[in-house]
């Protein structure tokens, strides 16, 4: 049964009990609502959370963990005989699946029967024959092991949905059975149905926290293999080819262990602890000041250091701070100090469409206006600083532009929330307009507009589409605004994109940069809540 | 309870401070101020009273032009302090202010040191030369506001750090560290209890040796203890201005002697 139809059965049985809760407690009552506990609405809610929460909850559960225990079985099933030398058990997985799924198809389209698709003992070339008359895409020609795994793996799916259905259903049924023995006129249904609310208010909160945790650790898992296949890679590249035959010569275990042939790389899981090659990783991660991935081939001398692409993402943020935050914040201050109402409510709203604009347009103004203005002023013509369009300046201004919305719409709030009496009794006190803006409202305003600014920053830390069009892909360490730069964001797109194997540390050293920025963002953010804390308590 | 004024009421004609001649304001198209005319003297506590709304506030803001800040508000008439027209398009509304301080009801110190909080108005209207004069104008407007022993001791301290009656000494100090001469006071004691009550008011008495003091207050007791003059305003009219002991003993208007001995209002 499709998972649809159960939420929808569950939601009618939801309702039903709804209906009837509230009348029965209305009933014990003798029809009288102020003999009631609580609001006959609260009776009525009470079996309604009691019938759909603990269903759904157990269909969300059993709909996460079918699968993992239905592959569990199965792959126990694939002999390792059809994991073929340069595929892996996930792979063959997969071309289960897609015969499972091909199965139900040619079911639903009557090109086999139901009966045909769960024998066991069917011949698998007639199977793949019509499989493949039945528009059934169905890769290589399959084995008879995976048309087993398939079979298994439909009979195992749909014997599960139906036990799903089943213990679904009975949960909610249970639910309403117990919330309908509680309905009487004395139950304090009101208390339940807050406590209720709170729970649910509360898992919502701990999803948001764990899906972060989730994604750190994905990450952490990701850089530390990383870390592990660079450093690696480094330390057998040091000792060199002659210094590994050496070794493994002089130690007869590691040699058993190795066999015949291999590489300088798996010498290098054995000789060295993973502690070893994780440090050697980062710290080389960390300090080498040269970013050159190797995509030649396998063990290439690829030099992943970060300094580089770190340079590049905090200089072309300053000059997009540099543009963003004086304008944003006079803007600002406009906006709410000297805008009449009519200005203030055609322009506010004009300067947040700005906020909507997708970066990539910004990208494209930043490659078609903002390059060429550039190279017509510091260009070859003029004073030949600039050689090419895309540069820092280039990309640090469009991303400026980008923030400048941003910065202006959060000050303009905060700035709008300093009292009004903090201006009386500066204007009474002989003080011009600007003199009061300058001395009085900033200052207050000062920790939100902080605030206001670190999260800009934090944005422009981790903008990448401006950055790929307007900054150029050159990692470089130079001082020259005037130069194609590039950042951590753009390089763990480079990284990742096209035919990427997931096993060589030059894709996997985008999990790296990730994991780099994640943290230098949350080290911004922590900073802008200190610093929004320490001017908080000086000023209230 | 109204007949025990101050027993050495000044009752000396004074110079004249501030003439309004037929003073009408507008917010929007509501009429909130309807021709009024007053004489305010020169070193003498001048109390406005009147039921909430009746624009007495309104019209203490029009004295240092504070309503200008309000876009729809619109002021008519004349109003001339020591005869200069301070709605003539000449003056300048910041230096008027210098010129009239004001205090609020809600105490409003700036989110500084208390020092700061009063060396602003020097500092922004260039009264001191030298640090050593800013240091001398500070601790004499903390003096003339009776806060500087309460606060000698930690002048770098915040200002918003002080209890509610010592930030409204600190504000009225604040107010008279630009050497204003007109001292305008929009009920001053309204969020204070009574004992910072009793010594805001005991300073509004010192304050009258150098300055002419408006205040607006609700409380009748408060005009009767501190003011000389009493204005009693009604729904945007004046309806009578005199004397204080008079206005509280034997008034001539039968609307004041209903406001006074509460039965309106």
């Amino acid at each position: 049964m499709p998972v649809l139809w159960l939420i929808l059965i569950v939601l009618v049985i939801g309702a039903v009990g709804f209906v009837i809760g509230r009348q029965k407690a209305l009933g014990s009552a003798g029809g009288d609502s102020r003999e009631l506990h609580s609001l006959p609405t609260y009776y009525g809610s009470n079996v309604f959370m009691k019938v759909v929460v603990p269903a759904l909850l157990l269909m969300v559960v059993w709909l996460v963990v079918q699968p993992l225990m239905i592959e569990n079985t199965i792959s126990k099933m694939i002999p390792d005989s059809e994991i073929d030398a340069g595929s892996n058990l996930g792979l063959v997985m997969a071309e289960v699946r897609r015969a499972a799924e091909g199965l139900d198809n040619a079911v639903a389209a009557g090109a086999i029967s139901e009966d045909m698709a769960r024998n066991a003992r069917a011949d698998f070339t007639d199977m793949t024959t019509r499989l493949k008359d039945a528009g059934q895409i169905v890769t290589s020609e399959i084995t008879q092991p995976i048309l087993a795994a398939a079979q298994q793996y439909r009979i195992s799916t749909s014997r599960g949905s139906l036990l799903m259905t089943i213990a679904v259903i009975a949960v909610a049924l249970a639910g309403l059975a117990w919330a309908y023995m509680q309905t009487h006129k004395d139950f304090r249904a009101r208390n339940v149905v807050e406590q209720g609310v709170l729970a649910i208010l509360i898992s919502a909160a701990s999803i948001a926290i764990l899906t972060t945790i989730g994604i750190v650790l994905s990450l952490i898992g990701n850089t530390v293999a990383f870390a592990d296949l660079y450093g690696v890679g480094l330390l057998v590249r040091e000792l060199g080819h002659e210094e590994i035959a050496r070794i493994v010569a002089a130690d007869p275990e590691l040699a058993a262990k190795l066999g015949q042939d291999y590489s300088d790389i798996e010498f290098g899981m054995e000789y060295y602890s993973g502690w070893a090659r994780s440090w050697a990783g980062l710290a080389d991660f960390f300090t080498n000041l040269d970013w050159a991935p190797s995509f030649s081939g396998r063990g290439g001398a690829s030099s992943l250091g970060i300094i580089p692409l770190l340079w590049g993402t905090l200089y072309i943020s300053v000059v997009a701070l540099v543009v963003a935050v004086p304008i944003g914040l006079f803007a600002a201050v406009y906006l709410s100090e000297y805008a009449s109402n009519r200005v203030r409510s055609f322009a506010k709203p004009m300067l947040e469409v700005l906020a909507g604009i997708p970066t990539i347009v910004y990208g494209l103004f930043a490659l078609l206006t903002i390059g060429p203005i550039l190279m017509s002023v510091f260009g070859d013509n003029t004073v030949g600083w600039m050689q090419g369009q895309r540069a820092v300046l280039t990309a640090g201004i469009a991303m400026g532009i980008m923030l400048i919305p941003f910065v202006s719409s959060l000050s303009d709030d905060i700035i709008n929330a300093v009292p009004q009496a903090m201006r009386d009794g500066s204007y009474g006190l002989g003080a011009t307009r600007s003199e009061t803006i300058r001395q009085v409202v900033l200052p207050a305003a000062l920790p939100g507009i902080v605030g206001a600014i670190l999260l800009a920053a934090s944005r422009a830390i981790g903008e990448t589409m401006i950055v790929v069009l307007g900054a150029g892909a050159a990692a470089r360490l130079s001082l020259n605004p005037f130069e194609a730069m590039t950042t951590v964001t753009a390089k763990i797109v480079s990284q990742l994109t096209g035919d990427s194997d997931f096993a060589s540390p030059e894709a996997l050293v985008a999990f790296a940069l990730g994991m780099t920025l994640f943290l230098m963002t949350l080290g911004l953010n922590v900073f802008a809540l200190y610093i929004v804390r320490k001017y908080r308590e000086q000023y209230d | 309870m109204y007949d025990t004024p101050n027993t050495e009421r000044d009752v000396d004609q004074k110079e004249i401070k501030i003439e309004a001649r037929g003073v009408q304001v507008f917010y929007g198209t509501t009429h909130a101020i309807k021709d009024v005319d007053v004489d305010i003297e020169d070193k003498t506590v001048t109390a406005f009273i009147g039921p909430s709304g009746c624009g007495k506030s309104t019209f203490l803001r029009c004295l240092n032009r504070m309503n200008d800040t309000i876009d729809i508000c619109r002021v008519e008439g004349k109003i001339e302090i020591d005869g200069d027209d301070i709605y003539d398009k000449r003056v300048d509304p910041v230096q008027l202010r210098a010129k009239v301080g004001m205090v609020f009801q809600k105490p409003n110190p700036f989110p500084k040191s208390i020092y700061d909080n009063i060396a602003y108005g020097p500092r922004i209207h260039g009264l001191a030369k030298t640090k050593a004069d800013l240091d001398e104008i500070v601790e004499k407007s903390l003096r003339r506001g009776a806060i500087w022993d309460e606060v000698k001791d930690r002048l770098h301290a915040p200002g918003t750090g002080l209890s509610g009656g010592q930030q409204q000494r600190l504000c009225i100090a604040r107010a008279v560290a630009t050497e204003p001469e007109v001292l305008l006071m929009d009920e001053p004691c309204s969020a204070l209890d009574p004992i910072a009550t009793a010594q805001v008011e005991e300073l509004i008495d010192e304050l009258r040796e150098n300055y002419s003091v408006v205040i607006v207050t609700h409380s009748m007791q408060q005009a009767a203890r501190v003011s000389q003059k009493t204005a009693f305003f009604h729904l945007g009219n004046l309806v009578e201005f005199g004397e204080t002991g008079k206005i509280f003993t034997n008034p001539e208007d039968s609307r004041t002697e209903s406001y006074i001995t509460g039965r309106i209002g």
